[in-house]
């Protein structure tokens, strides 16, 4: 008999068989996130400040071309480079560490550009009139500075933590078990599709929360900055 | 570490000069590819943020969930889905077609948003305006609004455009031969991995001028980077 649609893409058999085994593989997901988000926050956040202390054209010169550099280079290209080219120098790094090697530098440079335009939006007037309290030029950074670069740009680093999660799909390519690695291998076992709809599904509950969050954020910003909608 | 090895290793010429070929046309599929999904993804951006200007509430409940699910999805899922699952209901889509549906579906949703958000940056007194003046809703968007809301959205566009065409390296996992896999592959053929660089080289080439010229509008036209 000709299985049906339900049959084939939501097949309740196969969700309860393979239910645990993705969930498994949306906790290396989640793992991964909790790992390369900070990482790219804190790398992000590094450089911008770099780029905003120093008074050197030649190092703000680099920090463009590693910024560029990294946002014209593929993600999924980068870490195929350092998953399957290092080893040909004897360099054997496990897919964790390629994955986290390759995030950093790819997360680095769009949390960095990020962050410099959070900075480049705070008031001149505001660094002087903190200084002129008698705060340090480190206090005024942590105190005034970055909680209001860190607000004008809320949206674009939501909009970017959303993609970095998308993003951590790439890993399966190098077979580290999260979730579309565990959906794949299920339905290339189970000659099934329903696996790989089930984990979308998943997908789509994690993220879409964010995402609406994300809509309310933009349109708050936008109706600061006068939109009529 | 020794510099000979290096260069050995990841600038090996004769190697290079082997499988130059073999990537370039890799690169003429990601290129083909990659303005297919521009050409299709900005033109269903614009006609669904354009259908939502009409604000009617049952068609933008649609218009909205479509762009919010593509906005959650991973990319990659959505190439593996459309590749691997459809066939299971008789529809099989070359590895080309389902990688250029899913990125043209990505992009449509972001653009969608960028076109809106411009759309809605504008006084609506200038709609109510531009009405009362006879023009129709079609032309009010096309002569009054969309010129005026451009300057908004062509650097978020730029940055969304670059980000979804760097999904094209995605197709490798559906096997298709773009620089990415014909990269891959060359370098298990050649047991050392200069196609891979030739490969890296190659993205580059193709994406640093987009980039740089996204950089110049942005500086000219404000702000408004993401990875968008």
């Amino acid at each position: 008999m000709e299985p049906t649609f339900l049959q084939t893409f939501l097949n309740v058999d196969i969700m309860k068989e393979v239910g645990p085994y993705i969930l498994n593989g949306l906790l290396t997901t989640l793992k991964l996130s909790a790992l390369v988000i900070p990482l790219g926050l804190a790398s992000g956040l590094l450089l911008a400040l770099l780029g905003f202390v120093a008074n050197n054209r030649l190092v703000r010169a680099l920090l463009v071309v590693y910024i560029d550099f990294f946002r014209a280079f593929p993600p999924l290209v980068l870490l195929m480079f350092i998953y399957t080219g290092f080893p040909y120098l004897g360099i054997e790094l496990t897919a964790l560490q390629a994955v986290a090697l390759g995030f950093m530098l790819n997360n680095s440079s769009y949390f960095g550009e990020i962050f410099r335009a959070g900075l480049e939006s705070v008031p001149h007037g505001q660094f002087e009139a903190a200084r002129s309290t008698g705060l340090s030029a480190w206090q005024t950074l942590v105190h005034i500075a970055i909680p209001q670069a860190v607000r004008n740009v809320a949206p674009d680093l939501v909009s970017n933590m959303i993609e970095v999660v998308k993003l951590t799909t790439i890993a399966s390519v190098v077979a580290l078990p999260e979730m579309l690695y565990a959906a794949r291998t299920a339905q290339s076992m189970l000659y099934n599709p329903t696996p790989i709809v089930f984990a979308a599904g998943v997908y789509l509950a994690l993220l879409w929360p964010f995402v609406i969050l994300l809509g309310r954020l933009e349109k708050r910003q936008r109706l600061r900055m006068g939109a009529s909608f | 570490m020794d510099i000979d090895r290096l260069i050995f290793t990841f600038f090996n010429a004769e190697v290079a000069k082997q499988y130059l070929p073999q990537v370039l046309e890799g690169a003429w599929v990601t290129i083909l590819l990659g303005l297919a999904v521009i050409g299709a993804g900005l033109a269903g951006g614009l006609l669904l943020a354009f259908l939502r200007s009409f604000r009617i509430r049952a068609l933008n409940f649609f218009i909205v969930g479509f762009v919010d699910i593509m906005r959650a999805l991973p990319p990659l899922v959505l190439i593996i889905l459309f590749y691997y699952a459809l066939p299971s209901i008789g529809l099989s889509l070359s590895a080309f077609a389902a990688t250029w549906l899913a990125l043209a579906l990505v992009l449509a949703a972001f653009s969608e948003e960028i076109f809106w958000a411009g759309i809605a940056s504008l006084p609506y007194g200038q709609v109510e305006a531009s009405r009362s003046t006879g023009m129709s809703h079609t032309q009010t968007m096309i002569y009054i609004v969309l010129p005026q809301a451009c300057k908004m959205m062509i650097a978020p566009l730029t940055n969304r455009v670059i980000a979804t065409v760097k999904g094209t390296a995605y197709g490798s996992v559906a096997a298709l031969n773009e620089i990415l896999n014909q990269a891959t592959s060359a370098t298990s053929f050649a047991g050392n991995p200069t196609p891979l660089t030739l490969g890296a080289i190659g993205y580059l080439l193709i994406f640093i001028p987009v980039v740089v010229a996204g950089r110049m509008v942005e500086k000219r036209y404000g702000n408004a980077r993401k990875r968008v």
